[in-house]
């Protein structure tokens, strides 16, 4: 997994709440059996006038003047912006795989649905909540100045704006760990491999009719 | 000491090692697969060299893709196919155990765990799929999960998980009468909201949920996602016990004895605390129906679209008039002035026995409004489908104009052919209104299987109580 250190970048703030993961990634990407690729799908429905497909050329499509990644200010964001509950509904970690190959390193949001909170850590894609009155504002500023841009530092766990201000974030230890060092979980699991073995034992007496 | 709840005592049964920080390896006793969110999981398997760590807790099937048209020809669309055979190729080269398109068994991943008894009291139960939460109806710890977690599942038997605060829905008193579980998971939703229950596992309790069959406890459970819940929990009682007896993958004999002995303990003390606790009154409970593009934007069937102008928070009335529009709809409109042009009767929330004869019970006799363009009926099982022309529901549903199909997703999220063109608005009883769900532009109207036949037969909506 790359590793997450200090981010900056350009931001692009989606002005919505409850942003589910069918709005992040259609359904008929779904049918994809590679991690990579779902970049130019990103909110395909919002993004594109017409629709599209796994099999149609996004570069023959005609995309939408009025949806925020189209707007020429916004190209190159990597810092996204949003409101609560992002990624709700569907587990698909098409989501955050869309996300990510698209470019964005960072959502920040006022509140996130769990399941693609947890998705979002195992690709390297970190998830940010602040609160209401500073999302209102870093809303504001970013709508406010062209080319406007947020420091997310996951060691110090900030977020540095323009205007010298730092919101302070929170963030699991062993999460922020597997971040920075992009460590592969799996592989920490299977450090504990004698453990889940004595656990198995003991399951054996205690529960003898699970598979 | 203060005592535990039921989502205590299934944590604390399954942590393998506390990793510190609120975090623990917990282990997995049941996985279920299906064919979107797998391949790249078995691709990483592959990859990295490594084997599943436990063959006999994994059962997969293929739902999400599948054709429910005739089958004999195979799948028509490429893309499909090839991601249903690539399961078959995983399962096989891995040796899963897997239900495939032609066998009898298969369904929808939630629909045949409970009925093969895959799924049992006790356990963590998880799945690539959101609507695991479904498999708490009988008192397991069940959740979805991404396909990062599905490769960590496979490989190592476990998770790494932060436990949830613990919320208790109480449903008190009984429902009316024509008031189903799809009723009490929508109304829950309206009042607590799609977020309420975000790092929460919700215990639904009350005399209202004591009283549904395991049909309809695995309906509210499956929608507890809905409220942000990734598990929804329920005790286990007689009727979670009658239910199990005698499936296949259940135990049997004196195994069974001693897992009954042992289930019988999975319900929360009396002096257990929840860190949150609603209660909803059953009798308040009204037929319900969603009107907007989040399962929280529902109202009563014989209430009104509501008033964006009345909504005073800035984000929010911009999501209900963003909703509107979408929609097409006028705000005040009467929910049942509301014309459909298409209906659907299936999903892991509602395509079970107990709900396809609730559906059949309204249409008998009957037949298809005129402005009806479709209307699908899809059992969530090969073996529903059989026992339901057993008792010759499949006759009712052909005679009205409804299409009997074979079982699958289908037209709840509309990756195979079952989808709804733009514009064209549908009464469902899936678990997803959201925008382009059902198809893109497509409008979708949350319900209960009642609540859908009685449309699709006036062509509107109704509240199926008066439809006599």
């Amino acid at each position: 997994m790359r590793p997450f250190t200090v981010v900056t970048g350009k931001v692009a703030p989606l002005d919505r709440a409850n942003v589910d993961t069918d709005a992040i990634i259609p359904k008929q990407y779904l049918k994809s059996i590679k991690r990579t690729g779902f970049g130019p799908f990103l909110f395909d429905d919002w993004r594109y006038l017409d629709p599209g497909d796994l099999d149609v050329d996004p570069a023959t499509r005609r995309p939408n003047p009025d949806f925020v990644l189209n707007q020429p200010r916004y190209a190159g964001a990597t810092i996204l912006l949003a409101r609560e509950n992002f990624g709700c509904g569907s587990s698909r970690e098409h989501a955050v795989w869309a996300l990510s190959d698209y470019g964005f390193r960072a959502v920040i949001a006022t509140s996130f649905a769990d399941i693609f909170f947890n998705n979002s850590f195992k690709n390297g894609l970190l998830p940010i909540a602040l609160g209401r009155d500073v999302m209102d504002r870093l809303f504001a500023q970013a709508q406010a100045c062209e080319g406007y841009a947020l420091t997310v530092d996951l060691p110090a766990q900030r977020v540095r704006a323009p205007d010298g201000a730092e919101y302070a974030f929170e963030i699991d230890a062993f999460r922020k760990d597997c971040l920075v060092k992009g460590l592969d979980e799996i592989g920490l699991t299977l450090k504990h491999a004698d453990a889940i073995r004595a656990y198995e034992a003991r399951r054996r007496e205690t529960a003898p009719w699970l598979p | 000491m203060a005592g535990k709840t039921l989502y205590d005592k299934l944590w604390d049964a399954h942590v393998v090692t506390d990793l510190g920080g609120g975090s623990a390896l917990i282990y997995v006793d049941r996985h279920l697969l299906h064919e979107v969110t797998s391949p790249q999981a078995f691709e990483g398997l592959r990859l990295a060299g490594r084997k599943p760590w436990r063959l006999a807790a994994n059962l997969a099937v293929a739902d999400h893709n599948v054709p429910t048209t005739d089958r004999s020809r195979g799948i028509a669309d490429p893309i499909s196919r090839a991601q249903i055979e690539a399961l078959d190729a995983n399962c096989a080269e891995f040796g899963i155990t897997e239900f495939r398109m032609d066998d009898a068994r298969q369904g929808i991943v939630h629909v045949i765990g409970p009925e093969q008894g895959a799924t049992l009291p006790g356990m963590t139960v998880v799945c690539g799929d959101s609507h695991t939460s479904t498999h708490g109806a009988f008192g397991a710890l069940a959740f979805g999960i991404g396909t990062s977690e599905v490769e960590h599942v496979l490989a190592t038997q476990t998770l790494v998980q932060k436990k949830a605060k613990n919320m208790r829905v109480t449903v008190q008193g009984e429902v009316a009468p024509g008031i189903t579980a799809k009723d009490i998971a929508l109304a829950v939703i309206g009042r607590i909201g799609t977020a309420g229950g975000t790092g929460c596992a919700i215990e639904f309790a009350g005399e209202a949920i004591e009283r549904l069959s395991m049909e309809g406890r695995m309906t509210v459970c499956n929608m507890a996602i809905e409220a942000g819940a990734r598990a929804g929990l329920i005790a286990v009682d007689q009727t979670t016990l009658d239910y199990l007896r005698g499936r296949p993958f259940a135990p049997h004999g004196a195994l069974w004895e001693k897992a009954v002995a042992a289930w019988r303990e999975l319900r929360s003390d009396a002096d257990a605390s929840f860190d949150r606790e609603v209660v909803i009154e059953a009798r308040a409970i009204k037929p319900q129906v969603t009107w907007g593009t989040s399962p929280e934007m529902v109202v009563p069937v014989d209430a009104r679209v509501p008033d964006p102008a009345a909504e005073t928070d800035a984000v929010k009335r911009a999501g209900l008039q963003r909703a509107l529009a979408y929609m097409g709809l006028a705000a005040n409109t009467p929910i049942v002035d509301i014309a459909i042009d298409k209906v659907f009767i299936g999903s892991c929330t509602n395509s079970r026995i107990e709900d396809l004869r609730a559906a059949a019970a309204v249409v008998r006799g009957r037949r298809l409004a005129p402005n009806i363009k479709q209307a699908l009926v899809v059992p969530g099982s090969g073996l529903i489908k059989r026992q339901a022309e057993a008792e010759g529901l499949h006759r009712i549903f052909l005679e009205a104009g409804f299409e009997w199909r074979e079982p699958g997703c289908s037209m709840c999220l509309g990756m195979n052919a079952d989808r709804l063109a733009p514009g064209e608005r549908c009464a469902s009883t899936s678990n997803r209104n959201f925008e382009g769900r059902q198809g893109a532009g497509g409008r979708t109207h949350l319900v209960s299987p009642a609540m859908a036949a009685a449309a699709a037969v006036a062509g509107h909506f109704v509240d199926v109580r008066d439809f006599q």
